[in-house]
C-alpha cells in the first residue's frame, strides 16, 4: 500500500466533496465543544469540591439574645449549657466522628463577619450580640453530618446545626445539572455528526463508484479501497475536534481565568493547562466517532 | 487454467437459471470465443471466473483455486491474476491515459518506478505511445478500449476476460482491438472473449463455446460463429441440415 496514493485519493475526495466536508467539520466542532464544556464543568466541580470540602465544617449555632427557635425559648446559652455541649463533643460516642472543633465566640463571629463583608454597608448595622456563638466541628467523614445533627439539634442552648457542605452541595448539584444538560446536547449532536459522516461517506463512495469498481476489479485489497473514505471522515472529525479544542481553550482562557477568576477571587477555578487535558480526549472521540461511522457505512456499498 | 464443473447459477428461482449445469475446461494460453444470443449466460460465465458472481451449485476452478469457496478477503488475490475489459470501456474520466493504466498498479501497491516502466511498455504494446497525457474526451472509442485493455493487462494477469469488447466499435476498429487481444494471447495470456461479432470469430478460427439459455450448446476448436457441423435430429435419427 502506498501512503502517497492513499493521500492523493483523500485529497481528490475532499476536493469533490468540499461542502459536505465542511458540514462534517462544523457539526463535529459544535458537538465536541459541548462535550468539552461538560468536561470543563465536571473538572470545575471536582476542583471546587477538593478546595471547599477541606474547609467546610458543621456549625452548631448556640442560642443568642435574638434567637427565636423553640429550643432557645429559655434565653441565650448559659455557661453550663456550653460546658455540657463541650462534654458531649468530647464524649466517645461523638469523638469517633470528629477530627477537631473550635469554639467561636460572638466577638470572633463579629470579627469574621466584618472581614467577609468589609466592603458592605451591612457591617455598620450589625452588632456582636446579634451574631450567635458556635462550635465549628470538622468531621472525619463529611457524610456523617446527620449523626452530629441528631446528637446536637435538640440539646439545650443549641439554636441550629448547619452543614456548610449542604449549602455547597446545592451549587454543585446545579453545576452537575448543567453538565448533564451539556452532555445530553453533546450526545444528540454526536448522533447528528455520526449520521452526517455516514451520509457524507456514502455520497463520497457513490461519487467515486467508478474508481472503486475498477479497484475491486484489478484486485485492490479492501483496506486500500476503504481507507481513503474512512480517513476522509476521520480527518473532518479531527479538524472539528481541533476547532472544539480551540473553543474550550478560549472559554477557559478568556472567561474562566480571564474574567471569572478575577471577579471571584475566593473561588478556585480550573486553569488553562487543566483544560488542555481535554484536547486529546476530544480528538480521540472525534476520530472514533468518524471511524466507526464510516466503517459501518462502508460495509455495504463497497463490498458488492 | 479455468474449469467449470456442473455449474448452475440461479438469479431468480422463478426464472430459468442463467447457467445450467455448465462443464467446460479452458487450458492456459488458449484463445476462446464465448458466443450466444443476449441473455444466453455469457456475462454470467465471465463473472463466475472473476468471482463477481458465485455459482448456486457446482464448482469453478481458476488457476488452481476453487472460486466458489474462496473467502472474500482472498478475492483480491484472485483478481490480480485476471484482467477484465468491457464493452463500455470504463475509463476514469478525470484521469489521463497514463493515470488510468497506472491506477491499476497503484491500487495494488506497485512502486512508482515499476509502474512507470510497465505502463510505458503496455501503452506501446496496445499502440497508444505518445498519448499518455490525453483525456477520455480526446480519445476515439477504439483508443478508449485500448486504454481499458492496457489497464487490464498492466499487472500481467494469467487470464484476460473480454465482455463484448468490440460491441461499441466499427468493424475496422474491432479488428484492430482483436489484433491487440491476439498479441496479448501470443504472450501466453489466456483470453476468453464474449462476442456477437461473427466476422471476428469467423476470421480468427479459434475455439468457440456457444451458450444458449445457460447451457453449452457447442464447444468446437478452430470454429466459426455458427456451427458448420450438421445438426443431428434425435427423433428421426437422421442427419439434419446445417444450422442457419
Amino acid at each position: 500500500m502506498r501512503p502517497m496514493f492513499i493521500f492523493g485519493e483523500i485529497v481528490n475526495g475532499l476536493r469533490r466533496n468540499l461542502s459536505m466536508f465542511i458540514s462534517v467539520v462544523l457539526v463535529t466542532f459544535v458537538s465536541l465543544t459541548f462535550v468539552g464544556a461538560a468536561g470543563m464543568l465536571q473538572m470545575q466541580i471536582n476542583q471546587m469540591k477538593g478546595y471547599w470540602y477541606d474547609k467546610v465544617q458543621v456549625a452548631i449555632f448556640l442560642c443568642s439574645p435574638g434567637s427565636t427557635t423553640a429550643n432557645c425559648s429559655s434565653g441565650p446559652v448559659t455557661k453550663e449549657q456550653q460546658d455540657n455541649l463541650r462534654k458531649l463533643l468530647d464524649s466517645d460516642a461523638v469523638r469517633q466522628y470528629v477530627n477537631d472543633y473550635q469554639f467561636e465566640s460572638q466577638q470572633e463571629a463579629y470579627a469574621h463577619f466584618k472581614e467577609q463583608f468589609a466592603n458592605s454597608p451591612i457591617v455598620d448595622s450589625v452588632t456582636p450580640d446579634q451574631l450567635p456563638s458556635s462550635f465549628r466541628v470538622n468531621l472525619k467523614d463529611p457524610q456523617k453530618y446527620q449523626i452530629i445533627s441528631e446528637s446536637f439539634s435538640s440539646q439545650p442552648g443549641v439554636e441550629s446545626v448547619i452543614d456548610q457542605r449542604q449549602i455547597l452541595e446545592k451549587l454543585f448539584s446545579a453545576m452537575n445539572t448543567a453538565s448533564i444538560v451539556a452532555i445530553g446536547i453533546a450526545a444528540i449532536m454526536i448522533v447528528c455528526a455520526a449520521l452526517l459522516i455516514a451520509t457524507t461517506i456514502r455520497l463520497s463512495a457513490f461519487m467515486r463508484r467508478k474508481e472503486t469498481a475498477i479497484m475491486r476489479l484489478v484486485g485492490a485489497s479492501k483496506a486500500v479501497i476503504q481507507l481513503p473514505f474512512i480517513l476522509e471522515g476521520v480527518l473532518a472529525a479531527v479538524v472539528g475536534a481541533l476547532l472544539a479544542s480551540g473553543a474550550i481553550w478560549a472559554i477557559s482562557h478568556f472567561f474562566l481565568t480571564g474574567y471569572l477568576a478575577d471577579q471571584y477571587k475566593q473561588t478556585a477555578f480550573i486553569s488553562d493547562a487543566q483544560t488542555l487535558w481535554l484536547v486529546p480526549a476530544l480528538i480521540a472521540l472525534g476520530a472514533v466517532i468518524a471511524g466507526v461511522s464510516s466503517l459501518f457505512t462502508l460495509r455495504k456499498p463497497l463490498n458488492a | 487454467m479455468i474449469r467449470f464443473e456442473n455449474v448452475t447459477k440461479v438469479h431468480d428461482p422463478r426464472a430459468k437459471p442463467a447457467l445450467d449445469s455448465v462443464s467446460v475446461e479452458i487450458e492456459g494460453g488458449e484463445f476462446v470465443f464465448l458466443v450466444g444470443a443476449s441473455g444466453s449466460g455469457k456475462s454470467t460465465f465471465l463473472k463466475m471466473i472473476y468471482r463477481e458472481d458465485v455459482a448456486t451449485s457446482g464448482s469453478v476452478y481458476v488457476a488452481g483455486h476453487n472460486v466458489s469457496t474462496l473467502t472474500s478477503w482472498r478475492v483480491p488475490k484472485l483478481r490480480r491474476k485476471i484482467g477484465v475489459v468491457f464493452q463500455d470501456f470504463r475509463i476514469l474520466p478525470q484521469k489521463n491515459v497514463y493515470q488510468n493504466v497506472a491506477f491499476a498498479m497503484q491500487v495494488i501497491g506497485a512502486s512508482r518506478a515499476r509502474t512507470k516502466e510497465r505502463v510505458t511498455d503496455v501503452l506501446a504494446m496496445v499502440g497508444l505511445e505518445g498519448m499518455e497525457k490525453r483525456m477520455q474526451h480526446e480519445l476515439s472509442g477504439g483508443e478508449q478500449q485500448r486504454v481499458a485493455i492496457a489497464r487490464a493487462v498492466v499487472n500481467q494477469p494469467d487470464i484476460l476476460l473480454a465482455d463484448e469488447p468490440t460491441g461499441n466499435l466499427d468493424p475496422t476498429t474491432s479488428e484492430e482491438i482483436t489484433e491487440v487481444l491476439k498479441k496479448i494471447n501470443a504472450n501466453g495470456t489466456t483470453v476468453v472473449m464474449a462476442t456477437h461479432d461473427d466476422d471476428i470469430v469467423d476470421r480468427m478460427r479459434r475455439r468457440v463455446i456457444e451458450l444458449s439459455r445457460g447451457k453449452v450448446m457447442r464447444d468446437e476448436a478452430k470454429a466459426t460463429y455458427t456451427s458448420l457441423i450438421p445438426k443431428v435430429t434425435p427423433a428421426t435419427g437422421t442427419t439434419g441440415e446445417a444450422q442457419a
